[in-house]
């Protein structure tokens, strides 16, 4: 492409934003035509959002929902990074340990529910190990990959230099696979996100799904409903959109497409 | 024995010490059950600070045998021996250098060449990655990632990292061969330079013949699958070589002649 097709500054933001308001106006005609009196127009939803923000409780079930997130998402990373880093290490013990990973893998967390329940009771604890098993399986298998793909020239360069192999898995071997353990990263906050949700909808009664299940159930408050479900896309946007800034750093930008 | 073709197998004066000795080395691929000869019988002797070639065409076994001298691969038969030392294995005295796609991609240019140093006190450490940026001219890129320099300066960076721990011999796999045909002359230029200033031993790896007569003292021409020595020739020029010499166009047609390339196009 030259460089006269490339959008200019306005277009850029013009066509997207374009694109939302034929969404919206969709949205609002649809409402309108159907003479719906559940589902709320455009409108509606921004009241029930402005409504949900003079509520205090708004923050506090979003804090709640990025608490067990990070708890959930960051367990997953203390024990998915090292586990997969070490299977990737040692591919005897990955070929004994990857059908079970590969038979559990496929099962939705929301399967767990039930399990989770009875493991750790109606509460923080089993939506937090809900989001864990939904983040952990997408964090070891981006390991195990991004280890058995780094370049044998590589380590063979790292053993020509003399180290070790602790310090070959240090300085060379995690380096190499980090700009595929971050989309790994990347991939599971995605799946804790959408986790969340659902935990919260079974097992708390405080968050953004909790919020979502509790506008329905008292009132059937739809306009509350979808804005919480607005809410959550949007965070989910923010949290995915900060992640995406590790990627720009300079030790690992050469792993991914854009690089310059 | 000047404007005389020398096709002895082995030429080596007793002057200098032996650096690296090659001996009855045989090699076997097994895959699927079947056994492929990869290398057949190389006998070779390679005296201090010589640079000595290897020629034959792509997937002879040539990078074969230089990874056996590295000690990345073990001969099926015989025996490799360095300052009088069998090879067990990769040693950070004797450093292989790969196309440029060896470097780090995640290190600055400092970090690459920094990499063997780490056990050196900061002080000595950095006075010697400022040292070997000047040598390979990659002043003022010393923060730079590999990935924001050229192919060219790639090789050189992977050449300072391995000349930065000092090694006693280079093992170079065809250094130059993703390089434009422009800066390949350049860095094999370059190399000599290096090689003049730090006189290491080196091992180059190649298939291009005009490359072997321009570098080396010596040219090892390869015979293909399974690679045997088909001939040593040494390259009595002295450098700089000008390559319209007459000398030069003579080692190099005889070598053509032998390989057993018609030498039009």
């Amino acid at each position: 492409m030259s460089a006269l097709s490339t959008p200019r500054k306005w277009e850029q933001y013009f066509w997207p934003l374009l694109a939302c308001a034929l969404f919206l106006a969709l949205w609002h005609y649809a409402v309108l035509w159907s003479g719906t009196r559940i589902f709320p127009s455009p409108r509606e939803v921004e009241r029930g959002m402005v409504e949900l923000i003079h509520q205090h409780v708004l923050w506090g079930d979003i804090a709640d929902s990025l608490r067990r997130v990070a708890i959930g998402f960051g367990a997953a990373v203390l024990l998915g990074v090292p586990i997969g880093l070490t299977l990737g290490w040692y591919p005897a013990a990955d070929q004994v340990v990857n059908p079970t990973m590969q038979l559990l893998r496929p099962i939705s967390p929301i399967a767990w529910i039930p399990v989770s329940i009875i493991l750790f009771g109606v509460g923080d604890d089993a939506a937090i190990f809900l989001i864990f098993l939904g983040a952990y399986f997408p964090i070891v298998v981006a390991c195990i990959n991004g280890v058995s793909n780094v370049p044998a020239m590589y380590r063979r360069a790292g053993r020509n230099f003399g180290l070790t192999p602790a310090q070959l898995l240090r300085r060379v071997i995690f380096p190499a696979a980090l700009p595929q353990i971050l989309i790994g990263l990347r991939i599971a906050l995605g799946i804790a996100w959408l986790v969340v949700v659902a935990a919260e909808m079974i097992a708390v009664d405080s968050g953004l799904g909790y919020l979502i299940i509790d506008s329905r159930n008292s009132g059937k408050r739809y306009d509350l409903v979808v804005a919480a479900m607005l809410l959550i896309g949007v965070i989910g946007l923010i949290l995915d959109l900060a992640f995406r800034r590790l990627e720009r750093i300079k030790s690992v930008r050469w792993g991914f497409r854009n690089a310059s | 024995m000047p404007y005389t073709m020398s096709f002895t197998e082995d030429t080596t004066p007793t002057t200098t010490a032996t650096k690296l000795s090659v001996d009855h080395v045989n090699m076997t691929f097994t895959r699927d059950g079947k056994a492929t000869p990869v290398l057949e019988d190389i006998n070779l002797e390679v005296r201090e600070g010589e640079f000595i070639c290897l020629l034959g065409p792509s997937g002879c076994g040539k990078s074969t045998l230089l990874n056996t001298m590295a000690g990345f691969l073990q001969p099926t038969s015989g025996a490799i021996r360095i300052d009088g030392e069998p090879v067990t294995g990769p040693d950070a005295r004797r450093i292989f250098v790969f196309q440029e796609r060896g470097v780090f991609p995640w290190l600055t240019v400092e970090g690459n060449i920094g990499f063997g140093l780490s056990k050196l006190p900061r002080e000595e450490r950095a006075r010697r990655i400022a040292h070997y940026i000047r040598m390979v001219g990659l002043e003022g890129f010393e923060q730079s990632y590999p990935n924001e320099l050229s192919g060219g300066m790639k090789q050189r960076l992977e050449v300072a990292r391995a000349l930065a721990v000092n090694p006693d011999m280079l093992f170079l796999d065809e250094p130059f061969g993703a390089l434009d045909s422009i800066t390949r002359l350049v860095m094999r230029g370059e190399l000599l330079r290096i090689w003049e200033a730090e006189r290491k031993t080196i091992i180059f790896v190649t298939h291009d013949i005009d490359e072997a007569v321009q570098l080396a003292d010596r040219v090892v021409v390869l015979n293909s699958r399974p690679a045997s020595i088909q001939q040593i020739v040494e390259i009595d020029i002295p450098h700089p070589r000008s390559l319209s010499d007459p000398r030069y166009l003579e080692l190099r047609d005889g070598i053509f002649q032998q390989i057993g390339l018609a030498h039009k196009v």
